[in-house]
């Protein structure tokens, strides 16, 4: 065998194992799902964990089918969708804005910093009943509910990276002449995207949260609605449905920011 | 008159704890197209002076003027090359060395395809759609030097281009360097604190003392080492001389046993 031809074939079995292990880290993962599905329904049916609180999987895929048939899931889930969505843009847009205002007067941002601190340290979810009583119960302070909880933290982590760019990349459009808007367009913006990624991964989750306890306090529809509704007339069936749902559209909401993410960060990686 | 005059500069830094002065009274003048070089111990205020020639900051007392005009008004007529690179790295090459003529709104197809035969030129053909993390050190450094030369400044300051360069790459961009601008006729300033690179690159070498820092002493160099490109001058017979010289004038700067 020539060197070239041992190299090549080194190379096909390095890739064989690659492939081996991708195909036993799917295997494990569908067993944990398997496991875990099968594992709930049985317990359920034998009685080992009490099926009025802990419903299982059939009943809950019963559920899941009257309620697409008769379209009241589409509409609930249209609902929360829409509100995460609109507050989770909204919360990081806002952030990113104020933390853009904060860089652009280093003084506003010295006058505002114990402010930040006390409002970074407030459980945001604790406003819910002045954002209802000032905005109605309604779609409005729900999303507000959404985006309140992630503005914060977004304009101070988004503001430290800011506050972070190399000071070189500055000097080099200084000596071009450029002026601070040019400054913050050219380099401080993009040196910024993976940070403004970032959290908007995590804004993700925490939008979520500010929109299902929103859901919680007021509202009629909704898959917060539904859980809160379900608790109350004690049909788990439903709140685990909810559950499963918001699981799903979570994960999806965030394999879309990663996506987001190889769209906007190219250097050639 | 001169071409860049540096009147009486004087600056000092201040913190909450403490007054530093990092220039003290340094006058010197630079005629159209030559090529000098600041040299000196770290501390010496070089990369401060070459940042108030730049006008990126106002001295705390005297003047800089450029072809008689103040430099703070001066607008893309100075050159700044750091000592890295410094592209950006979101950035494809091709942005990259637009990137001060799209500052300064001159971004014109005629300076476009200037500032791409630039690249040719330097030998970096074919790589405008890449970023710079696909590029070698040397080759990031020049495409450094052509977003300076792009927007065809006046003047062009050099802080220590070539330090985080190995030391063949350096030798070779040298000679690029010190070719390009001749054949401009740019005017040029070089901050290093290698003496073999100020000797063989330029015409008078400015050599400051530290803290605070001064001008000490100015140096001509002898013209059969400025006709020479910069790797032959540094094995031109009358360089080891000037390097002997210059040699011990830094050590009687350095008091005794700091090093």
């Amino acid at each position: 065998m020539s060197p070239q031809e041992n190299v090549k074939f080194l190379h096909q079995k390095y890739i064989q194992s690659l492939n081996r292990e991708k195909k036993w880290v799917r295997f494990y993962q569908a067993v944990i799902f398997i496991v875990f599905f099968s594992g709930w329904e049985l317990a359920s049916q034998k009685q080992w964990i009490d099926p009025l609180i802990f419903s299982s999987p059939s009943k809950v895929w019963g559920l899941f089918l009257i309620k697409i048939q008769d379209g009241t899931l589409m509409v609930d889930l249209g609902y929360t969708l829409s509100e995460t969505v609109f507050g989770f843009i909204l919360g990081t847009f806002l952030g990113t804005l104020l933390a853009a205002i904060l860089w652009w007067s280093p003084m506003l941002s010295k006058i505002a910093d114990p402010y930040l601190v006390v409002l970074n340290s407030m459980p945001k979810v604790a406003l819910g009943p002045i954002l209802i009583v000032a905005l109605g119960p309604s779609f409005t302070s729900i999303v507000a509910m959404g985006a309140i909880i992630s503005i914060i933290i977004t304009t101070i982590v988004v503001y430290t990276s800011f506050k972070e760019v190399d000071p070189n990349y500055i000097k080099v459009l200084q000596t071009f002449g450029a002026n601070r808007f040019q400054i913050f367009r050219e380099a401080i913006l993009p040196a910024s995207f993976p940070t403004i990624i970032s959290t908007l991964k995590v804004n993700v989750g925490l939008s979520w949260v500010g929109v299902i306890v929103g859901e919680f306090l007021v509202s009629s529809k909704g898959l917060g609605y539904m859980i809160i509704y379900g608790f109350q007339v004690f049909n788990f069936t439903l709140v685990m449905l909810s559950l499963l749902v918001i699981a799903v559209f979570a994960t999806v909401m965030y394999q879309l920011v990663e996506l987001l993410e190889r769209k906007l960060i190219k250097n050639g990686s | 008159m001169n071409f860049l005059k540096v009147d009486a500069v004087h600056h000092t830094y201040f913190t909450k704890t403490s007054a530093v002065t990092a220039l003290s009274d340094i006058s010197l003048e630079v005629e159209e197209g030559e090529f000098v070089s600041f040299l000196g111990p770290s501390g010496c205020g070089k990369t401060t002076l070459l940042s108030i020639i730049a006008g990126l900051f106002e001295p705390t007392e005297g003047t800089v003027t450029l072809e008689g005009k103040r430099v703070e008004t001066a607008e893309n007529e100075i050159g700044y090359m750091l000592q890295q690179d410094y592209l950006f790295p979101w950035k494809t090459i091709e942005e990259n060395i637009l990137l001060g003529l799209k500052i300064g709104n001159s971004l014109t197809p005629d300076k476009k395809a200037y500032a791409l035969q630039l690249l040719k030129e330097m030998g970096l053909k074919g790589v405008e759609s890449q970023f710079p993390k696909q590029l070698s050190g040397g080759m990031r450094q020049r495409v450094a030097l052509v977003r300076t030369l792009a927007t065809e400044p006046k003047l062009l300051m050099l802080d220590e281009p070539f330090s985080a360069l190995d030391y063949q790459t350096k030798l070779k961009l040298e000679d690029l360097v010190s070719n390009t601008l001749k054949s401009f006729g740019k005017t040029a300033i070089l901050v290093t604190h290698d003496i073999g690179e100020a000797i063989s690159m330029s015409d008078r070498v400015f050599l400051f003392s530290a803290r605070p820092g001064q001008l000490h002493k100015t140096f001509v160099i002898p013209k059969e080492l400025r006709d020479e490109t910069p790797f032959n001058a540094r094995n031109h017979e009358a360089y080891p001389a000037i390097f002997q010289t210059i040699w011990k004038e830094l050590e009687s700067l350095e008091p005794a046993g700091e090093r």
